[in-house]
């Protein structure tokens, strides 16, 4: 397990490799499908984000609600392609790491390359999992949007998977022919 | 027999808040099952935090996934029955609404596919009506996951493709959205009938068991070599590679048009939630 302290930068996340295991300490940011637009929407009316996504990583996620006693309710990964509409112009201002699951389109692995950022997976379905690490949660944007408001959450040993490293190499299609290749050599 | 609504709202919205903390156990089974053949090291430690989340989930009586779903509801009414208090769609609409909320569940339905509103309450749900003869009613609830939704597909295939076409097509449609599914998923297939009726074969055949089996011989057959050819394929659970694509295959199949050969694939995670209500003397 490797240990990571946010914020990253490209320097910090430079020897990540493509299937290593990561624990990610500190602030990270929730936006799935309705705040990124609503995010891309105000930046294209040269309005501010709501918050510095300069080294930031955004976990493209909304949790269930809290019940009494919970920081936050059961809060795994959303697939992350629907974002890949907006991610480059997000990774051109600065943010520097995403969290999500399943594969991304070739236009966010070049951008995930010429910005040196890197794409975490989280395993999909675990969401009472990834609660237990999350340890303080606010709403700091878009509250109207319910589930998909844009949160502030400390984590603690939060608990991902490198899936696209900066130089581009990527789990989707090396974790498969990996495993392939090596099934193959064992079947011979 | 007499069944007063709020009977069955109380019925639904208890099922629904249980059933997205547990699965049912051939689910269980078979993820435990597909963990001890595993042969990935990288599966191996996806596997690992599935049960841990499981374990979790179970104790807390929390949900194991944050997308709590779209409920989708079959009733299967026995025309002998009388419902007492109002009517059988509101009472189950009342029942997502009081689980969703009651339950802290997610909210994750929208009022309109364009404008995108919020309706607060998980509702409305999808409500599929089927009468039969007799004194019973049966309703077939479940939490679709979107993330699997999402990479179903439904084709009308010609005559000529025969099993061949329709396997194709099948395999391609689970290659393609295996990873973005939360492999290991579960298959349901429809074949044959119309557009809409292959459709809700493909998701009526989630419901099954993942033991059971087509009794006709080709589909069995079909079923089993889909099953050993997806997983054949490496695409691994959460498509990071490894033995363990998919879990189950069931294919429902119906009479169709002499012009036609209509294949519906719907795909479900490994979070496959679904619960039986049954009123009966």
């Amino acid at each position: 397990m490797i240990e990571l302290l946010t914020p990253i930068n490209s320097e910090k996340i430079s020897h990540l490799k493509c299937g290593d295991q990561i624990v990610i300490s500190g602030d990270i940011y929730t936006a799935r499908d309705a705040a990124h637009q609503r995010m891309i929407e105000d930046l294209h009316n040269n309005k501010k984000l709501p918050f510095d996504i300069h080294n930031q990583i955004i976990f493209y996620m909304g949790p269930c609600p809290a019940a009494p006693g919970e920081v936050i309710g059961p809060a795994g990964p959303t697939t992350s392609h629907r974002m890949d509409t907006y991610t480059p112009e997000l990774l051109d201002k600065g943010l520097k790491g995403m969290i999500g699951k399943g594969n991304r389109n070739q236009e966010v692995i070049n951008s995930i390359i010429k910005h040196h950022a890197v794409y975490f997976a989280c395993i999909g379905g675990t969401g009472s999992l990834c609660s237990e690490r999350i340890i303080q949660s606010e709403i700091i944007a878009y509250d109207d949007l319910g589930t998909e408001a844009i949160r502030h959450l400390k984590v603690d040993d939060f608990q991902v998977i490198v899936a696209i490293d900066s130089k581009g190499n990527n789990i989707y299609t090396k974790g498969r022919n990996d495993f392939l290749n090596l099934y193959r050599t064992q079947e011979e | 027999m007499i069944i007063q609504t709020k009977e069955i709202t109380n019925k639904v919205a208890q099922n629904l808040i249980e059933m997205n903390a547990s699965l049912s156990d051939d689910m269980n089974y078979m993820i435990n099952y597909a963990n001890q053949l595993e042969k990935s090291e990288t599966a191996k430690n996806v596997f690992k935090a599935i049960q841990e989340n499981m374990r979790i989930a179970n104790k807390k009586n929390r949900p194991i996934c944050q997308d709590t779903g779209m409920v989708v509801a079959f009733v299967t009414m026995g025309q002998d029955v009388q419902i007492q208090g109002g009517g059988i769609e509101e009472a189950i609409q009342n029942g997502v609404h009081k689980g969703y909320l009651e339950g802290y569940l997610r909210k994750s339905v929208v009022d309109d596919p364009i404008i995108r509103n919020n309706t607060e309450d998980n509702t409305p749900a999808v409500i599929h009506y089927r009468v039969v003869k007799g004194d019973y009613l049966k309703i077939d609830l479940m939490a679709k996951g979107f993330g699997s939704e999402n990479t179903s597909a439904l084709k009308m295939l010609k005559p000529s493709d025969g099993i061949e076409g329709v396997k194709r097509f099948i395999l391609d449609t689970i290659e393609k959205g295996a990873p973005n599914a939360c492999a290991p998923i579960v298959i349901g297939i429809g074949i044959g009938g119309t557009f809409e009726k292959s459709a809700l074969m493909a998701k009526e055949a989630l419901l099954k068991p993942l033991y059971w089996h087509n009794e006709k011989k080709h589909f069995m057959k079909l079923e089993q070599e889909l099953l050993q050819e997806a997983n054949n394929m490496g695409i691994g659970p959460m498509g990071m590679g490894g033995s363990n694509t998919v879990l189950g295959v069931n294919i429902l199949d119906y009479p169709t048009h002499i012009a036609g050969l209509p294949v519906a694939v719907n795909i479900c995670c490994y979070v496959n939630r679904h619960r039986k209500v049954i009123f009966s003397d």
